[in-house]
C-alpha cells in the first residue's frame, strides 16, 4: 500500500487517480472476495436449489405431475396448508398483542418476555416437539386430562399445530417490536386527543404503520411453518394419509428410494421459498422504509 | 366559551396537582389559572415539569395528586377522548399514511355516527382550514411532502378541527429552524388573535414565550415560580430563579441599608431594598443595567476582557475581581481593547430577600 501512495504522490500532477475513499481496497482484493462470495453461493445455494428441480423432473414432467396425483402427497399437502393457516393467524394475533405490549408500555418483567419470546429461536425443534410429547402424552402432566376426554393432541392436527406455533413463535413479534419501537406512540397519542377510541385509532393508526412490517413478517412466519421437520417430526406420529406435512412426505419418499417423487414434493416447498424470497425482496426494497431496520431475518 | 361580563373568567384549573415518575418529583402541589380566550405560556427550563403538565391537562399523563377543573367542572378522571382537547406535538405526530386533508379531518371522522358531520360538511371544513394555514392546495399531499413548518401547521388544523375547548402546544416550534420559528410564531399569534382560542403552549426558549404570551407561567424544578403579563416577570421577577432564566445576568456584592442598595458606598438608582433588609445582599443586574463611564465616579471598576458587536449593540466582557466577569452591554459607540481599563455604574438591578 505505502508503495502505492508513494508512486500517487510522485505522480499526481501527470494523472489524477480515480479518487478512491479511504475504506475501499484494491481491485484485487475486491475481485477475490467477490469471487469467494460467489462461489460459496453457487455452492451452497444455488445448486442444491437447482438439482431439486433437475431431480424433480428427471423422468419427465408426467411423472411430475403424477406425484401429486398420490392421495399421500394430497393429503400431505392439505395438511401442511392447514397447519399453516392455523398457526400463521394465531402467531400474527400474538406477536401484534406482544409487540404493542412491549413497545408501547412499560411493565415488571418486560424484558423476561422479550427473552421467551426468543426461545424457539434458540431451542432446537427436536427438543421443542419433544416437549410437548411429554406434557400431552397419556403419562405427560395434561395428557391424562385430554385422554380421559377423548381429545388426541400427539399424533393428530392438535399437536403438530402446537410444535409449529411454537417454532413460529418469533417471526411476527421480532419484527413489530423494533419497528413500534421506532415509531413511538405519538400518534396513537395524537388519535386519542383527537376524540378516536383505543381500537380505532389502533385501526386507523397503529395498523397502517405497521401494515408492510406485518406482511414482511408473516411471509417468513408462513415459510417457516410450513417447512418445518424437528419439531412436527417428534410429534406427527407420520401416519400416512394422515399426519404426515409436506417436508415429513419428501422423508418417506426418499427413504423408500422414490427419488423422483421426494423430489417432485420437496420442489413445492422449494418454489415456496423462491416466491418468499421474491416478495420479501420486493418488501425490503420497496418499503425499507417502513420496515424494522434491525429486524431483518 | 369567553367571560360573558367582559372579566376574563377561568377556563382552566389545576389545583395541588402533584405527579412522580419513578421516583423522581416532576410536579409538586400546582396551582394555576388559565382565562379563557388567553395566550399562556409554560416557561421553564428542561425537566421543570411543563410538558408534564400539558399532558396532565390533555389527559395523556394522570396526576398522582390534585385536580384539574375544565370550566369549573372535576375533569381529573375524565379520559383524553372526552376532554375536548387540541395537542400539538414538538414532532408533528401527523399521520404518515394518510393525506393532509384526511389528517385534519381524522377528529371528525372519528366521531360516532350521530355526531360526525356529513362528508359535505366535513369537506368544507377541512377547506376552511386549508385556508387558514394557507395549504390550500396541499389537501392531496402526504407529510413526508412537506416542510417541518408546514407539517407543524397541519397538526395545527388537525387539532383545530375538533373545535377544541383548549388548544395545547407541546414545543411546537422546537424542531424547527430559527427563521421558520420567527415565521410560525407571528402567524400563530395572528391564529389565536383570529379565533380567541384559549391556548397554552410548552416552551424553554424565553423569547418565544416573552412575544408571544399574553401571560408567562414560569416554572422551575416542579413549581410555579411566577405567573404574569411578559411585563409584569420582566419587570418584577419573583425570584432570582425566574431572573436568571429571562436572560443574562450577573451578581454584584451590595450592602442594603435603609431602603437603599449601595455598591462600593454609591447607592444604586432605581433599586429598592426589601423592607427589613439590611446587610450584605447580592444585587442582580441585568448587561444592560451597566453604564461604561469614568472609574472615578464609577460602582465598579474593572479591565476589558473582550468585546463583540451585534445587532447595533457591543457585549463587553469586564475582568473584575477573581469572580466571573461582568457582562456588560452597551450601545454601539466606542470601542475598547482588551486590558482598557473602565469604570462601570450601575443603573438597575434586582435584590431578593
Amino acid at each position: 500500500m505505502s508503495e502505492t501512495a508513494a508512486a500517487t504522490f510522485a505522480a499526481a500532477p501527470a494523472k489524477p487517480d480515480t479518487p478512491r475513499s479511504a475504506v475501499t481496497e484494491g481491485r484485487a482484493v475486491r475481485w477475490t472476495l467477490t469471487a469467494i462470495a460467489i462461489v460459496f453461493l453457487a455452492l451452497f445455494l444455488v445448486l442444491p436449489l437447482a438439482t431439486v428441480f433437475v431431480q424433480a423432473l428427471s423422468k419427465g414432467f408426467e411423472t411430475y405431475i403424477a406425484t401429486f396425483r398420490e392421495p399421500d402427497a394430497l393429503s400431505a399437502v392439505r395438511l401442511t396448508l392447514i397447519v399453516a393457516a392455523i398457526a400463521v393467524p394465531f402467531n400474527l394475533v400474538f406477536g401484534i398483542a406482544a409487540s404493542w405490549a412491549i413497545a408501547k408500555f412499560e411493565f415488571a418483567g418486560k424484558s423476561l418476555l422479550v427473552t421467551l419470546i426468543d426461545l424457539p429461536f434458540s431451542v432446537s425443534p427436536v427438543v421443542s416437539g419433544l416437549i410437548y410429547v411429554l406434557v400431552f402424552s397419556a403419562q405427560g402432566v395434561f395428557g391424562a386430562f385430554f385422554v380421559q376426554h377423548g381429545i388426541q393432541i400427539l399424533f393428530a392436527l392438535p399437536g403438530i399445530v402446537l410444535a409449529t406455533i411454537f417454532v413460529t413463535f418469533p417471526f411476527v413479534a421480532r419484527e413489530l417490536i423494533p419497528l413500534m419501537q421506532e415509531q413511538g406512540t405519538a400518534e396513537e397519542e395524537a388519535a386519542l386527543t383527537l376524540g378516536a377510541s383505543g381500537l380505532w385509532a389502533f385501526l386507523t393508526v397503529t395498523l397502517p404503520n405497521i401494515r408492510w412490517g406485518l406482511l414482511y413478517s408473516v411471509l417468513l412466519c408462513n415459510a417457516r411453518a410450513m417447512g418445518e421437520f424437528g419439531a412436527v417430526s417428534v410429534v406427527s406420529g407420520h401416519i400416512r394419509g394422515l399426519t404426515n406435512t409436506i417436508p415429513l412426505h419428501v422423508e418417506i419418499l426418499y427413504n423408500e428410494y422414490n427419488f423422483v417423487a421426494a423430489f417432485a414434493v420437496a420442489s413445492l416447498l422449494a418454489g415456496l421459498a423462491l416466491v418468499t424470497l421474491l416478495i420479501k425482496s420486493i418488501l425490503e426494497w420497496r418499503y425499507a422504509g417502513e420496515l424494522a431496520a434491525g429486524g431483518r431475518h | 366559551m369567553g367571560g360573558t361580563s367582559g372579566r376574563p373568567s377561568t377556563a382552566i384549573r389545576v389545583e395541588g396537582l402533584s405527579k412522580t415518575f419513578d421516583t423522581a418529583a416532576v410536579l409538586h402541589d400546582f396551582d394555576l389559572d388559565v382565562r379563557a380566550g388567553e395566550l399562556l405560556g409554560l416557561l421553564g427550563p428542561s425537566g421543570s415539569g411543563k410538558t408534564t403538565l400539558l399532558r396532565i391537562i390533555a389527559g395523556l399523563d394522570f396526576p398522582d395528586r390534585g385536580r384539574v377543573l375544565f370550566g369549573g367542572d372535576d375533569a381529573t378522571g375524565l379520559p383524553v377522548q372526552k376532554r375536548a382537547v387540541g395537542f400539538v406535538f414538538q414532532h408533528y405526530a401527523l399521520f404518515k399514511h394518510m393525506s393532509v386533508a384526511d389528517n385534519i379531518a381524522y377528529g371528525l371522522n372519528a366521531r360516532k355516527r350521530a355526531e360526525r358531520p356529513d362528508k359535505a360538511e366535513i369537506k368544507r371544513r377541512v377547506g376552511d382550514l386549508l385556508d387558514l394555514i394557507k395549504l390550500s392546495g396541499f389537501a392531496d399531499r402526504y407529510p413526508s411532502q412537506l416542510s417541518g413548518g408546514q407539517r407543524q401547521r397541519v397538526a395545527l388544523a388537525r387539532a383545530l378541527a375538533v373545535e377544541p375547548r383548549v388548544l395545547l402546544l407541546d414545543e411546537p416550534f422546537g424542531a424547527l429552524d430559527a427563521q421558520v420559528r420567527k415565521d410560525l410564531r407571528r402567524w400563530l399569534r395572528e391564529i389565536h388573535d383570529r379565533t380567541g382560542q384559549t391556548t397554552i403552549f410548552v416552551t424553554h426558549d424565553q423569547d418565544e414565550a416573552l412575544e408571544l404570551s399574553d401571560r408567562v407561567a414560569v416554572l422551575d424544578k416542579g413549581r410555579l415560580e411566577q405567573v404574569g403579563t411578559p411585563d409584569e416577570v420582566q419587570d418584577n421577577p419573583a425570584s432570582a430563579t425566574v431572573l436568571k432564566f429571562l436572560g443574562d445576568a450577573v451578581e454584584v456584592e451590595a450592602i442594603a441599608e435603609g431602603g437603599q442598595v449601595r455598591v462600593d458606598g454609591r447607592p444604586v438608582p432605581g433599586v429598592v431594598a426589601p423592607a427589613g433588609l439590611i446587610g450584605p445582599v447580592k444585587l442582580h443586574v441585568r448587561p444592560w443595567q451597566f453604564q461604561l463611564t469614568d472609574p472615578s465616579a464609577a460602582h465598579l471598576r474593572g479591565t476589558v476582557r473582550s468585546s463583540h458587536r451585534s445587532q447595533g449593540r457591543q457585549r463587553i466582557e469586564v475582568e473584575h475581581g477573581p469572580g466571573r466577569p461582568l457582562l456588560v452591554e452597551d450601545f454601539d459607540g466606542e470601542r475598547y481593547a482588551a486590558g482598557h481599563p473602565v469604570g462601570l455604574r450601575i443603573v438597575g438591578g434586582y435584590v431578593f430577600a
